[in-house]
């Protein structure tokens, strides 16, 4: 962990070392500037104080060689500093050509990503350390924008466009992404966590086998990792029916009937949510098929069998 | 404002009065080119965009139509060219015929404008759930020529098949229609107010060679106009046009 | 002719004035002089200033923990949409150009009114229509759009009141452009004799530089947003890509106008700047005619520069490369002003009244604000800090740093010539520092925190951002404070202020020849101009000794 006041975020990309760079370039020249005219202004200001109520200024019109020097000089420098810029710049937008490519959709207000061998992930996304990145992103509904700051690399994902971006992780660990172009209610929510693991591991994980350990835990985890928390609020104001106190009682679908909450239930609502819809409810939910294992499936019905203790919401919202 | 005859008491002459209000009718032109550039680039973006559809959209106008209106309109500065002359050389009487007949000939290129917004309702064309580019081509009136109508149907069939979401584009042509001409129609209501009011100046002997600043004015603001229309005719009209 | 403008009244003869020329309601909303429709435009600025600032401090609060302290997403989301909105378009736009600009423009040319005085009250009219729109707006279910009202966000997904928000600004924009249109015409054709161009206050060249955006500029975002409104209206398509539009499109329309737009607030600010200045160290200013061409070069590169707004949308490499070149041109000019500015107080008489305090905090925010830009403009790096509080650090150093110190420092400035009373100088003193303070103790851990990665707009953030956001949090409760006291003693002293006098600096305008507050018809006699500007060596009307050593003024350029 950095100290209590970190002034930039890990560096876990090879872009992040080249944009800390420039960084500190940039920083130097504007503290020389910002120190050199603060100082001149306070020296002048107690320097030239007024002495006498009655006091006038020395008349000094202008001097032609100060004004081109300060034309020239920050004209270079700032030159200086489009250049480098530019350089890392044209180094974001060419991807190289071994790429691993993942595709990223964004939608009003979570991330899905589909990894190369088809497996799905929901605001989640694995990727292997040392190996070029390349995401290709798409848009459901209104413009949203993918950064990882560890990563130092950000992208809008606009609807109608595919927009791509890359970068090669350098440091294994789990690293904040977040939504970071405006998107509506959830924006704040719409954000998750890029694991960055050893290539074996990767492999290991991509085949299903990830170990959990308490599946109440582990279904918590998953219930705010995979944004079901999103709708699913424990008050019923959400989007979605509250779970708590759901497992075991009568639900009221949409076609008038109902039907007991059990474990066959709550998993064919996981996987084909328009199966059943809950009365006075839309059928908004994405399907969790394919992108979520056996185990962490028993997971989250672990974790939705441990809110029958909360309270319900009062019925009717 | 204090006012001694035709001059407002914060100028010192009628000069200065004729260069400040001349001026700021140059910029208030200035500022409507702004206006109508954010619509011709939009225009101009999608029609890049969606040739077909715009293709499509501009074949069903009425040339005759247009085209008759264009001449109204070019007319109608040349009218408004006279009457600003006349002022100029203190032929009062002149001046109110050369108003008179300029809003006549806006008023008539309005009319105009009204029974071409009719047809095109008619004809299931405003943008919105009951669009429909088909329409016309698939119910037929006994006015409309058979052989007219087959061709307009194998021209859509054409551009369907090159934009298979031709209806949706064609909605996108159709809204800009409306909105340039509309906003157009607008700056012409504008306009026949003000000659409304110039008319009433005159026939009060307001204008003369010293003092015509109104007349002025009004006249580039209605030249300006005109020009809009100038650049509006082609672009919606004649590009892409097959018959 | 005298080589002086003709002498003033006696500080305490009491005049006709233009506050008192006429009584009643009627008089006021009716009225055709500049002076008393800067005074309408006053009282409504402050009032949207106000309506801003309770959402700023609404939001400062939720943000004090990670969770979010008081309000649910929607209403945060309300609330920092409809802070931007009336303070971008309803306060700082307007404040110094329709306040400050109207009130001194024709003083300072030395003509009676501006060129279209009822096309002026006009404008006023328009503000309270399109302000009424959005207040209107913001009482029936509130906007959450963000000010960027970006698509297809606003024009098909948000379900707040966009549809009035946007006629209301469209109406406005019109406020402006009549504003703009006035200003232009004014310079133009009502300068009084012998005010050359080149003798016109460096405040009248930054407003003409500024009308010329908001003439050139404010009609594309007019258009913009009609088509954006009758987009959601209608459900028509020009940028919903469901319908074949382009989200971009609106982008590349609505930054058009609104990068332009941030120098409509910060260049009227650089023109109280460049008149406090040298009436405060009693010197002519440095460099005029750099400071005075910068301000055009400002005004015309401004336009060119919008799309560094747009460096993640996926735009061309290339349209990139051009738009961060050009936004490292357009810092040049701001440079030359600020290194200008602080050659003026050298070998100056610098005393630290009031306004000179904001004036010098102005420099050093702007400062602040200006060299953040240089980050932002950077390719390489505003992919990382670009849409993060580092964004919301740098545009409020150049606002609310920038454009409102230099509003308030203008209003201290020439509070004396507006209502002829003098407000409680060392209180006043004490409001600039404690500003000064509060900004940036709100502002500056922004900075960091973006840099770490917190993105802007965010109701909820993770705990390891919570110590700056205190930090900013207890910095904005100074700041407000700091905003509070001018407002109090100001108005105070519009009673019980000490009588100022024509001319309290003393400085050099033609403004100052008047009394205070000026007559209706602003002078007596329409003055002549035969001095240069900010010229303290040859005026002796201004009763000051010319105790320093004057020699001739050293590689005079102009």
């Amino acid at each position: 962990m950095q100290s209590q006041l970190p002034l930039y975020p890990e560096q876990a990309s090879n872009f992040a070392p080249q944009v800390d760079n420039l960084m500190l370039f940039i920083t130097l020249i504007c503290l020389f500037f910002g120190v050199a005219i603060t100082a001149a202004i306070v020296i002048f200001f107690f320097k030239f104080h007024r002495k006498q109520p009655n006091a006038v200024g020395v008349p000094i019109l202008g001097d032609m060689r100060l004004e081109t020097a300060w034309l020239v000089i920050p004209l270079l420098l700032a030159m200086a500093m489009f250049g480098w810029g530019a350089v890392v710049y044209v180094d974001y937008r060419h991807a190289p050509q071994d790429t691993l490519d993942i595709y990223v959709i964004g939608k009003q207000w979570m991330w899905k990503a589909q990894q190369p061998s088809g497996l799905r992930e929901i605001n989640e996304l694995h990727v292997p350390v040392g190996r070029n990145v390349r995401l290709i992103m798409a848009s459901e509904d209104v413009i949203h924008d993918f950064f990882v700051p560890a990563f130092r690399v950000k992208m809008d994902v606009v609807p109608g466009h595919y927009n791509t971006m890359w970068f090669r992780p350098t440091k294994p660990g789990r690293y904040h992404f977040f939504c970071s172009q405006y998107c509506g209610t959830n924006h704040a929510l719409m954000g998750g966590w890029v694991t960055v693991m050893e290539p074996s591991e990767y492999a290991a994980w991509l085949s299903g086998s990830s170990g959990q350990g308490d599946p109440v835990v582990a279904g918590e985890k998953l219930f705010v990792e995979r944004a079901c928390s999103t709708c699913h609020s424990p008050d019923g104001t959400g989007r979605a029916p509250s779970l708590n106190g759901l497992y075991g009682s009568q639900v009221s679908l949409a076609d008038g009937t109902t039907v007991v909450a059990d474990d066959a239930y709550i998993r064919e609502s996981i996987l084909q949510p328009n199966a059943k819809i809950v009365a006075r409810y839309q059928p908004l939910m994405p399907t969790y098929q394919g992108q979520l294992t056996e185990e962490q499936i028993l997971a989250l019905i672990a974790y939705i069998k441990s809110l029958q203790s909360q309270p319900a919401p009062a019925s009717g919202k | 404002m204090h006012r001694t005859g035709e001059l407002y008491g914060h100028f010192e002459t009628l000069e200065q009065q004729k260069e400040s209000a001349a001026l700021g009718m140059w910029i208030f032109l200035v500022t409507e080119v702004l206006f109508f550039g954010g619509l011709f680039l939009t225009y101009t973006i999608n029609r890049h965009a969606f040739s077909a559809a715009f293709g499509a959209g501009s074949n069903t106008l009425d040339l005759t139509l247009g085209g008759f209106n264009t001449v109204v309109l070019i007319m109608s500065s040349l009218t408004m060219a006279m009457a600003v002359w006349s002022a100029q050389v203190g032929k009062k009487q002149l001046v109110s015929i050369f108003l008179i007949a300029t809003v006549v000939l806006g008023t008539i290129f309005l009319g105009v404008k009204v029974i071409e917004y009719k047809q095109k309702f008619d004809h299931h064309l405003i943008p919105g759930a009951g669009f429909d580019i088909r329409y016309h081509a698939e119910h037929p009136t006994a006015a409309d020529n058979a052989g007219k109508i087959a061709e307009e149907k194998e021209e859509l069939e054409k551009a369907f098949a090159k934009d298979p979401d031709l209806n949706a584009h064609a909605q996108l042509y159709f809204s800009l229609y409306f909105g340039m001409t509309g906003l157009h129609a607008l700056h012409m209501i504008v306009g026949a107010g003000l000659l409304v009011w110039l008319i009433k100046g005159s026939f009060a002997g307001r204008y003369t060679p010293k003092y015509n600043t109104p007349v002025e004015i009004v006249g580039l603001y209605w030249h300006f106009v005109d020009i809009v229309w100038i650049y509006l005719f082609p672009l919606l009209y004649l590009i892409d046009r097959h018959h | 002719m005298s080589k002086t403008p003709p002498p003033s009244p006696g500080p305490n003869m009491p005049h006709e004035d233009y506050l008192n020329a006429t009584y009643g309601l009627k008089s006021w909303l009716l009225t055709t002089d500049h002076k008393r429709i800067a005074l309408l435009y006053l009282g409504s600025v402050t009032v949207f200033f106000f309506i801003g600032g309770i959402f700023a401090t609404l939001i400062r609060i939720h943000l004090l923990t990670p969770t979010g302290y008081l309000v649910t997403p929607e209403t945060y989301n309300k609330l920092f949409t409809m802070h931007g909105v009336a303070m971008i378009f309803f306060f700082l736009i307007p404040s110094i150009p329709a306040v400050l600009g109207n009130f001194l423009i024709p003083l300072m040319i030395g003509a009676k009114d501006l060129a279209f005085p009822k096309i002026n009250l006009l404008s006023w009219y328009i503000y309270l229509i399109g302000g009424s729109f959005v207040l209107y707006s913001f009482s029936t279910g509130g906007l959450d759009t963000g000010w960027t009202f970006y698509t297809p966000l606003s024009s098909v997904y948000s379900n707040s009141a966009v549809t009035p928000a946007v006629i209301g600004i469209f109406i406005n924009g019109f406020s402006s452009i009549l504003t703009g249109l006035n200003f232009i015409v004014t310079i133009h054709t009502m300068r009084a004799p012998g005010m050359t161009w080149f003798r016109l206050p460096l405040f009248v060249w930054s407003h003409y530089a500024t009308s010329l955006v908001m003439v050139l500029g404010t009609p594309v975002v007019a258009i913009t947003l009609l088509l954006a409104g009758l987009e959601r209206m209608f459900h028509l398509g020009f940028f919903n890509p469901a319908l074949g539009g382009d989200p971009i499109l609106f982008q590349h329309l609505f930054w058009f106008y609104s990068h332009p737009a941030v120098y409509i607030m910060v260049l009227p600010a650089m023109g109280v700047v460049s008149e406090v200045i040298p009436t405060f160290a009693r010197k002519p200013i440095f460099g005029y005619s750099f400071i005075a061409g910068s301000s055009i070069a400002i005004a015309v590169i401004g336009f060119l520069v919008w799309a560094h707004h747009m460096f993640v949308t996926g735009e061309s490499t290339y349209a990139a490369l051009t738009f961060s070149f050009l936004s490292y041109v357009v810092a040049i000019p701001s440079a030359v002003k600020v290194f200008n500015w602080t050659s003026t107080l050298y070998k100056g008489s610098i005393s630290w009244d009031t306004p000179m305090v904001y004036a010098l905090g102005f420099i050093g925010l702007f400062l602040i604000g200006g060299l953040t830009g240089l980050f932002l403009a950077c390719l390489g790096l505003d992919i990382h800090i670009h849409d993060t509080y580092f964004v919301v650090a740098h545009f409020h150093y150049i606002m609310v740093g920038g454009a409102v110190m230099g509003y308030v420092g203008g209003l201290h400035f020439w509070w004396p010539k507006i209502t002829g009373r003098l407000y409680p100088e060392s209180l006043a003193r004490t409001a600039a520092i404690t500003l000064f303070v509060g900004f940036n103790l709100t502002f500056f851990p922004q900075f960091i925190l973006g840099y770490m990665g917190m993105p802007r707009r965010y109701h909820t953030y993770p705990p390891e951002f919570q110590v700056l956001n205190v930090l900013s949090t207890a910095g904005a409760s100074i700041l407000a404070l700091g905003y509070l006291l001018p407002m109090l003693y100001l108005m105070w002293s519009m009673r019980y202020g000490k009588v100022a006098g024509p001319n309290p600096w003393p400085a050099t305008g033609l403004e100052w020849t008047t009394p205070s507050p000026p007559p209706t018809e602003n002078f007596d006699v329409t003055p002549e101009v035969t001095w240069e500007p900010y010229d303290y060596k040859n005026r002796p009307d201004l009763g000051l000794t010319a105790g320093a050593p004057s020699p001739a003024p050293a590689h005079g350029d102009d």
